[in-house]
């Protein structure tokens, strides 16, 4: 028969049969894709009521002194180390990388200058806070998240507390002072492990260095960074938090909750960060048309 | 269908029938409003409902408890009523106030009126025996320290733990001891209502009978109104005046109440209904049925 296939079946036959499985396999996508928006707006419109019940609370009580301490020794002082270990690091990597090139022109006693700039307004922040959303923001969550599934936040609600102002306003705080302070402590750390590296491994005079140190990095460099760690730490908690009072059930929730946590707030300082500095650097350039000049 | 559904309260509410003269409408008092009301409840979770058009009704003193196989939506009614889970459709009044109008605040304060037994105890694990009963104290009143240690020891005290255990943390305590320590938190704020939810679930058969004894030692103590979420029949006999079954919405009919039966305990293996008497007796019978013939939601 004109038209026929070895199964028996003729060519229309066998064509309809096509499209109707691409047309299936076309609707199941727009499903899932569906599914997929409906999923991240009702995750979105979740973060959104939760930061604004937050927000009252934040303007209308403070937290009890004893809910705020414990955060505050575990966000702040247990982090030290770390984030004084990320800064060193960071700014001697910075020379190393740095080294060769600024050598070719003879300006190695220029380094100090980028390498504290760049941590200063750029790296001291943003690696702090990446270190802090994976010490801190993980923690958070998983803590909140085993709280959620063993009922005791229920419990919190239960006894008459609100578990936005018990739990999550401590945690707000602790972030959004002390992240900053961090941040400081990584650009401290970083300017003197580039300082360390650059003078005495790689020999460069270190009268100069400290010199075009200091006559390129202002205090404007220095808000701008801090600045940054401000809304770094306020997504750290806000983004943990949510994470942790939504955890799914088991142990499995939690791991979940812990590490979407870190994804989340690894993401949005990115994010932060570009909008941020963006309009930081709009300002920068309204202030100081001329702009800093290193090289 | 509600075989044997007498409810206590239609007869508590309504006048007697009697040909004998009575006061004055004036003077006759109204009845009493019950504290606790569900008025066509409906709860549901992403699309599937648990709970159906519930309406209950629970007047003050009353222990309640509330039967049922894992599934049918106790805990979830429970946590209704003290707005830790809101409902879809229907009311909720405690006192005459609207749970679903309340704002989160009003809530927060309402909820200080009601201790709430968790399954599990929900005790805070990084805070001893101590910290957790005084959490209450702590938060909501200006007691002192020496008058809060005093409660606390009281507290703990009616439920039988001794001081020693007042510096151990929950998960240094066996399943029994927590759920007398959940129970001594609930009771530190004296609470007008205790809702327990499987107060005996996962405990010996002894300490299952401890705690049902703290339950009615508690009712003797203090003038608490009382609702026990449990599928243990002993739990149910030994401590309620009153036996509210439910059923799985996933095996009922559309037209089926959820509530098979609403009575007194000892009149439940009188029920009409099947699955009440299969209940009480604790036989699959009904349940087997449906296995084999595939009306299941599994």
């Amino acid at each position: 028969m004109a038209g026929s296939v070895p199964n028996g079946l003729t060519r229309p036959e066998v064509e309809a049969g096509w499209l109707a499985a691409v047309g299936l396999y076309l609707a199941n996508q727009i499903t899932a894709l569906g599914a997929l928006v409906v999923r991240a707006v009702t995750e979105l419109g979740s973060f959104v009521l939760f930061c604004l019940r937050t927000g009252r609370w934040l303007m209308f009580r403070l937290p009890p002194w004893e809910t705020l301490m414990p955060n505050f020794y575990q966000i702040g002082v247990r982090s030290l180390l770390v984030v004084g270990l990320t800064g060193t690091f960071t700014g001697m990597v910075i020379a190393v990388q740095s080294y060769a090139q600024f050598r070719m022109l003879n300006l190695e006693t220029r380094l100090g200058a980028v390498i504290n700039l760049a941590l200063v307004r750029e790296l001291g922040p943003v690696l702090a806070a990446t270190m802090l959303a994976g010490r801190v923001g993980s923690a958070m969550a998983a803590q909140l998240g085993t709280m959620r599934i063993t009922e005791q936040i229920d419990a919190l609600a239960a006894l008459g507390t609100n578990p936005i102002h018990y739990l999550v306003v401590p945690r707000f705080w602790a972030c959004v002072v002390l992240i900053p302070m961090l941040t400081l402590v990584a650009d401290f750390m970083g300017i003197l492990g580039g300082a360390f590296y650059s003078i005495y491994l790689l020999g460069i005079d270190y009268h100069h260095y400290l010199q075009n140190s200091r006559e390129f990095v202002t205090l404007f460099d220095l808000w701008v960074g801090v600045s940054k760690s401000f809304f770094f730490g306020a997504a750290i908690a806000l983004i943990a938090c949510h994470r942790g009072f939504h955890c799914g059930p088991g142990a499995e929730g939690v791991g979940r909750a812990a590490t979407s946590a870190f994804v989340a707030c690894f993401v949005t300082i990115l994010l932060l960060d570009l909008v941020l500095g963006i309009i930081l650097k709009g300002i920068e350039v309204a202030l100081w048309p001329e702009g800093p000049r290193i090289l | 269908m509600a075989g044997g559904t007498q409810n206590p309260l239609s007869h508590a509410s309504s006048p007697p029938a009697s040909p004998v003269p009575g006061p004055k409408p004036a003077e006759t008092l109204p009845p009493e409003r019950p504290l606790i009301e569900m008025d066509r409840l409906w709860v549901g979770f992403e699309g599937l409902w648990v709970l159906r058009d519930i309406h209950l009704q629970v007047p003050r003193g009353q222990t309640l408890a509330i039967l049922g196989e894992s599934g049918c939506g106790k805990t979830v009614l429970l946590k209704t009523l003290i707005g830790l889970v809101r409902p879809s459709r229907g009311k909720v009044y405690f006192d005459g106030l609207d749970l679903t109008r309340l704002g989160e605040k009003e809530l927060t304060r309402l909820r200080r009126r009601i201790g709430f037994v968790f399954q599990q105890a929900a005790l805070f694990d990084s805070m001893s025996v101590y910290e957790n009963v005084a959490f209450p104290l702590r938060q909501h009143t200006d007691k002192p320290e020496e008058e809060i240690r005093d409660i606390v020891l009281a507290r703990l005290a009616e439920v039988g733990l001794s001081p020693k255990v007042l510096t151990k943390y929950p998960a240094e305590l066996s399943g029994g001891m927590r759920k007398r320590v959940g129970l001594a938190r609930a009771l530190v704020l004296e609470p007008e209502v205790i809702l327990y939810d499987e107060p005996t679930t996962g405990l010996d058969p002894i300490m299952s009978d401890v705690i049902n004894e703290l339950i009615l030692q508690t009712r003797q103590c203090h003038p608490v109104t009382s609702i026990v979420v449990t599928h243990d029949m002993r739990t149910a006999q030994k401590t309620a005046d009153r036996v509210v079954m439910l059923y799985p919405l996933a095996r009922l009919g559309p037209r089926e109440t959820q509530i098979l039966y609403d009575g007194p305990p000892d009149q439940m293996e009188k029920s009409s209904d099947p699955r009440v008497r299969d209940f009480v007796r604790g036989e699959a019978t009904q349940r087997l049925l449906e296995i084999r013939t595939g009306q299941t939601e599994e």
